[in-house]
């Protein structure tokens, strides 16, 4: 894992679980329902990646897209 | 009202009610896991079972072919009971009625609710302490959901026995008892009834008021029957479930001494330990009717029969999770269902998580060393949703 990597939350799949938002709360955030979104362009900072990696295998949903560049 | 046959052959004839699938399910899942994908009873007027972590998914996520209508395995149908909404409804009704649900109790908005969580758990250790052990299902597991739920919904926590009567009533006993059954859901209805009358007359900052001043996409407010079916979801939902996972988490930390150590020692590891605990003690079995045939894992499933949706044999199978029989608590990747898949995913689930990790943070603050009193029996509920409801602990160090 060399380059950047983004994260998305596919929002036909996630439920609101929330386990993104408690392994790596500086890059979800949770609207009125619970249900998660990638805290802007979902850009994930070089200190965050692994976070971003424990997230994805985290959600039952599989709701998390990760996308290297 | 006869006692049922006892099972010779799980595979064919399962029996979710057996007391060997009480006392111990997890060889049971395994063996019928090991047999089929879905596997099949003539029990209960026909029932499936998908065993392994793919078939619960695929079945989950099709909402087509498997109705909520009816969420418990019972020995009779049709339903007897109103509807629940969200967890009775299909789409498209189910999503507005489960957003109205949601607000309350998103991470942020349960937090509000942990000083008075903490307190409980405070006050029923009190109860205790000074003593050499406890039934910790009875005087401390037990009451820590249904007091927290009386607390959010704005009913009186002194009220809590009656709660737990009904629960036991309706999820334990109504399995084959629709007497019982059908007079404990007139209790709750007549209970909130009472309870939303006084509201319209004196409003309060509640979720019982919260849920009659909703208003559906038409700008019209919830019919009473919809309030009422709400009111009873959460107060049987959100109370022997949480019980459970606190429960088996104790009975868990009582008989291995090195997780205890660890978590004392580590307690930061807690909200890792805790989903550990969720996937491996996961108490809650849903259910679905059959509407339509179709195909789950290669198994064909026909209308008619209901289907014991277990997220706790989900949970176990080895395929998704490696040593699945073996509790970690330190398990990194852990993506279990123990409250459930889909868009019937539990509407409680950060309030379950939060009362969990208090209760057994609390509890080690006090009660470091524990261990099970090996001279009484631990006690398991059966049927729907299972953890310890009699759990014998000593205190202190083994002398």
């Amino acid at each position: 894992m060399s380059g950047t990597i983004k994260i998305h939350v596919d929002q036909d799949k996630c439920q609101g679980h929330a386990r993104c938002k408690a392994l790596a709360p500086k890059l979800f955030e949770l609207d009125e329902f619970g249900n998660a979104h990638e805290i802007g362009d979902g850009t994930v900072p070089a200190d965050l990646i692994e976070q971003a990696w424990l997230a994805k295998a985290n959600c039952p949903e599989v709701a998390i897209e990760i996308v290297e560049d | 009202m006869t006692e049922p046959r006892p099972v010779t052959d799980w595979i064919h004839d399962f029996d979710h009610t057996d007391p060997r699938w009480t006392e111990n399910p997890y060889p049971i899942w395994d063996e019928l896991r090991s047999a089929s994908p879905v596997v099949h009873t003539d029990r209960f007027l026909g029932v499936y079972m998908p065993t392994t972590f793919e078939a619960v998914k695929e079945i989950s996520y099709d909402t087509d072919h498997f109705s909520s209508r009816r969420i418990i395995v019972r020995n009779e149908r049709p339903e007897v009971v109103q509807p629940a909404p969200p967890i009775t409804s299909d789409p498209p009704e189910h999503k507005p009625a489960k957003r109205l649900l949601l607000p309350p109790f998103t991470p942020d908005a349960v937090r509000l609710l942990e000083p008075r969580v903490r307190a409980i758990c405070n006050e029923l250790i009190d109860d205790f302490i000074e003593d050499d052990g406890c039934d910790a299902a009875a005087q401390y597991t037990k009451h820590i959901p249904v007091r927290a739920i009386a607390h959010m919904l704005g009913i009186p926590e002194q009220d809590s026995d009656l709660f737990i009567k009904w629960i036991h009533e309706v999820l334990e006993l109504g399995i084959t008892d629709t007497a019982t059954l059908m007079r404990a859901v007139e209790e709750m209805s007549i209970y909130f009834i009472g309870h939303i009358a006084k509201r319209k007359q004196h409003p309060t900052d509640d979720l019982i008021s919260s849920l009659m001043n909703a208003r559906d996409k038409n700008g019209q407010p919830l019919s009473d029957p919809h309030v009422l079916g709400s009111l009873r979801l959460l107060l049987i939902a959100g109370i022997d479930t949480t019980w459970s996972a606190i429960g088996a988490s104790l009975w868990h930390l009582a008989k291995t001494p090195a997780d205890r150590d660890r978590l004392l020692a580590e307690p930061e590891l807690l909200p890792t330990a805790i989903e550990e605990f969720l996937r491996a003690y996961a108490p809650v079995t849903m259910a679905r009717e059959v509407m339509k045939e179709t195909v789950i894992s290669g198994c064909p499933v026909k209308p008619g029969n209901m289907v014991l949706l277990s997220f706790p044999a989900a949970n176990r199978d080895p395929s998704v999770f490696p040593d699945a029989d073996q509790v970690k608590i330190d398990r990194k990747e852990n993506p279990h269902v123990a409250f459930g898949l889909g868009i019937h995913r539990c509407v409680g689930s950060n309030l379950a998580r939060m009362e969990m990790t208090v209760a057994i943070e609390e509890w080690l603050k006090r009660v470091p060393d524990f261990r099970l009193d090996t001279s009484q029996k631990v006690k398991w509920s059966e049927g729907t949703v299972r953890g310890p409801r009699q759990l014998p602990i000593l205190f202190g160090k083994p002398s």
